[in-house]
């Protein structure tokens, strides 16, 4: 057989036939949150039933609350009614659903790596965008809509056209500072927003190898922001380990069974991609944006670029136009940018690990501006309360909140105000993301922290470097 | 969904890359039942200033456009998140065709379920496109699905490239799940080999 990639052998592993140049695959794992209601009522209006719901995994958390657990802190009445709209259907169609009050809920693509639900060589969909997320296990996991959704909970499959493979190859030892969030900006800066269109991602190197499963969920979190379908990748020892034992893995003969498929996904060694990218990790620093697009991202030690330096005019009235919005000016030092606030969550960047980055930064000192924890799940926030990082959140001034979407998307009422401006560990600065006209920097949890300690951007390098 | 064959409407210019589906369709109005309709909230907050305010520079408020059916972007159209209130918003609104360089992947998906038709073309061709609609605000433009061709403000043809499975959904109006339901038998014995191959990913209860 030809040299495959990992992204050839998983498709072929799903691929039911083709018709008409798209491939129907199977889904072999589909996972749901509070948004999915519509795909429910087209199955109610067609008198379809959940076709697999072993299959089917769902938690709520675009929409709920991060001040309790109660639903009547929910104040929009069409948010509340999404989370309750997927208890009932949980109750109708009997799939695994981690509900408001459960330890395991919490964002889904937090959720799904936590529990081992998500695992090497699965078609894993969900109807989110950055279910690109899950594919740092080596699943080829891909957002899809609200048809979509309806559709493999009736048939358990999806149509889609084969992608096109692009590898991104990461060398280096990264410098003190910089983390995996800075790693994936530096890459959509250089590639841009629709870089990796029509192409799924596979990252590569020894910059990724050596990264923990944590900080590959947040890179594979924003191949999205890059245009690509998807991100992935190869399973070896860091991802078997990081599964053994959790709570949806295969046990026993199972387990032998799962590691064996496992260790044959990788691309074979002359497997041919359609694009490659290549960077050099050593070179890289802390990345903070300071436009509407995750592509305009920059080192934290630059200034904003002029729009006179624009490749086209186009180019030119749109950096125009995010620098008006931000309320910045070119050439103005990254460094001197004020804040108003900061939110350390989101699926990019609230596991554990995050906390703990971003709380080894904030016992150095105290919040200056509003500054609020949301971590990823339920779990994580379990596990960092038993570690005291809440502790260390509190003490300098930062609020302690549940678990959910929160103010990366604003659905649930956490939001930015007009006009203010959020150091966010998220993933979109887009317009109006985390409120009307609010204005969103994206950057790390310890970038995030440090920001907050100051009330400006800050150049995380400036503080003592380790753990909490 | 509504068969999309022959379009022929009012082209508005859209000059600005990397539009989002934030600005499509923003996340506060997001939990809407379809039927409610989502004409109002397309490109809510560049379209008003407040519920109802409106930016008179916004294309879609000025006089000539706002009956406008086709849309001439750029780069990056319908890039982010997977909301397909994206597409609900721009059929709801009347805009059954949006031409760019490049698409956001999932919003590529999702419009051919609204019966929206997504066209790529290249900038040089699209920013000539957009400043003939300025020159001449209110110019129609023509779409044959059948035959794959635009015809362009200035009254020439040009052909287009569709995917023959887009295609066919779009000119038959057809669904996606009445299609996959045909293959029934096959997805059955797909799955039993599935099993075999993968049992450990099939009747994965919650753990006790």
């Amino acid at each position: 057989m030809a040299p495959r990639t990992l992204l050839q052998k998983i498709w072929d592993d799903h691929q039911i036939l083709e018709e008409d140049g798209q491939s129907l695959l199977m889904v072999g794992c589909h996972l749901g949150h509070d948004g999915s209601y519509y795909g429910f009522s087209v199955l109610e209006e067609r008198g379809l039933k959940l076709r697999r719901p072993d299959q089917f995994f769902a938690t709520p958390d675009h929409g709920v609350p991060t001040r309790s657990r109660s639903l009547d802190d929910v104040t929009d009445a069409a948010q509340r009614r999404g989370v309750e709209t997927l208890e009932r259907n949980h109750a109708r169609h009997g799939f695994t659903h981690f509900g408001l009050g459960d330890v395991r809920q919490g964002i889904v693509h937090v959720v799904g790596p936590e529990q081992g639900i998500t695992q090497p060589g699965l078609l894993l969909v969900c109807g989110d965008s950055h279910t690109s997320t899950h594919g740092a296990l080596g699943a080829l996991a891909f957002g899809i809509g609200a048809s979509d959704v309806a559709h493999v909970l009736a048939t358990q499959t999806v149509w889609r056209k084969r992608p096109k493979a692009m590898r991104i190859t990461v060398d280096g030892t990264r410098p003190a500072g910089v983390t995996a969030k800075d790693v994936i900006l530096a890459i959509i800066a250089r590639i841009g927003a629709n870089g990796a269109a029509q192409h799924v991602i596979e990252y590569a190197g020894s910059t990724i190898r050596a990264m923990s499963v944590e900080e590959r969920l947040t890179v594979c979190n924003m191949s999205i922001e890059a245009g690509g379908r998807a991100g992935m990748v190869a399973p070896d020892d860091t991802t078997i380990e990081y599964l053994r034992g959790r709570p949806f893995a295969p046990q026993g003969a199972d387990w032998d069974a799962a590691v064996a498929h496992w260790r044959n996904l990788p691309s074979d060694p002359d497997a041919v991609f359609d694009t490659e990218v290549e960077l050099d990790a050593t070179a890289m620093e802390p990345m903070v944006t300071w436009g509407n697009s995750p592509e305009n991202a920059v080192p934290v030690s630059a200034r904003i670029p002029s729009p006179q330096d624009a490749a086209s005019t186009v180019q030119r009235d749109t950096m125009r136009e995010a620098l008006d919005y931000m309320g910045l000016a070119a050439g103005q030092a990254v460094r001197d940018i004020a804040i108003d606030q900061v939110f350390i969550g989101s699926c990019t960047n609230a596991r554990l690990s995050d906390l703990r980055e971003a709380a080894a930064i904030a016992r150095q000192g105290r919040a200056m501006v509003p500054a609020m924890v949301s971590p990823g799940s339920s779990m994580v926030k379990q596990q960092a309360e038993a570690e005291g990082l809440d502790r260390i959140f509190r003490e300098a001034g930062f609020e302690w909140r549940e678990s959910g979407c929160s103010m990366c998307v604003g659905m649930n009422g956490d939001l930015v105000a007009a006009g203010k401006r959020c150091a966010s560990t998220s993933n979109r600065n887009f317009r109006g993301r985390q409120g009307k006209d609010s204005r969103t920097h994206l950057m790390s949890p310890a970038m995030a922290a440090a920001a907050a300690l100051r009330g400006r951007i800050t150049d995380v390098r400036e503080f003592a470097q380790g753990a909490a | 969904m509504e068969p999309f064959t022959l379009l022929t409407g009012i082209a508005a210019p859209l000059d600005r890359p990397n539009v989002d589906t934030d600005q499509i369709a923003p996340a506060r109005f997001l939990r809407r039942p379809r039927k409610e309709g989502y004409r109002d909230i397309l490109f809510h907050d560049l379209r008003f200033s407040a519920p109802g305010e409106e930016y008179p520079d916004f294309v879609l408020n000025q006089p000539a456009f706002r009956q406008a059916s086709i849309l001439v972007a750029d780069r990056n159209f319908g890039g982010g998140s997977s909301r397909e209130q994206a597409v609900w918003s721009l059929v709801d609104y009347g805009i059954r065709c949006v031409i760019a360089e490049s698409f956001g992947d999932i919003f590529w998906e999702n419009s051919v379920k609204g019966g929206l038709l997504l066209i790529r073309q290249d900038e040089a061709t699209l920013a000539g496109w957009r400043d003939q609609l300025r020159a001449a605000p209110g110019s129609t433009m023509s779409i044959d699905l059948d035959a794959q061709t635009i015809s362009q403000p200035d009254g020439t043809s040009v052909a287009f490239e569709v995917e023959i499975a887009r295609k066919r959904r779009l000119l038959l109006g057809l669904d996606d799940i009445g299609i996959t339901l045909r293959h029934q038998d096959a997805i059955l014995t797909a799955e039993t080999a599935y099993r075999a191959r993968h049992p450990w990913l099939f009747d994965r209860a919650a753990p006790g």
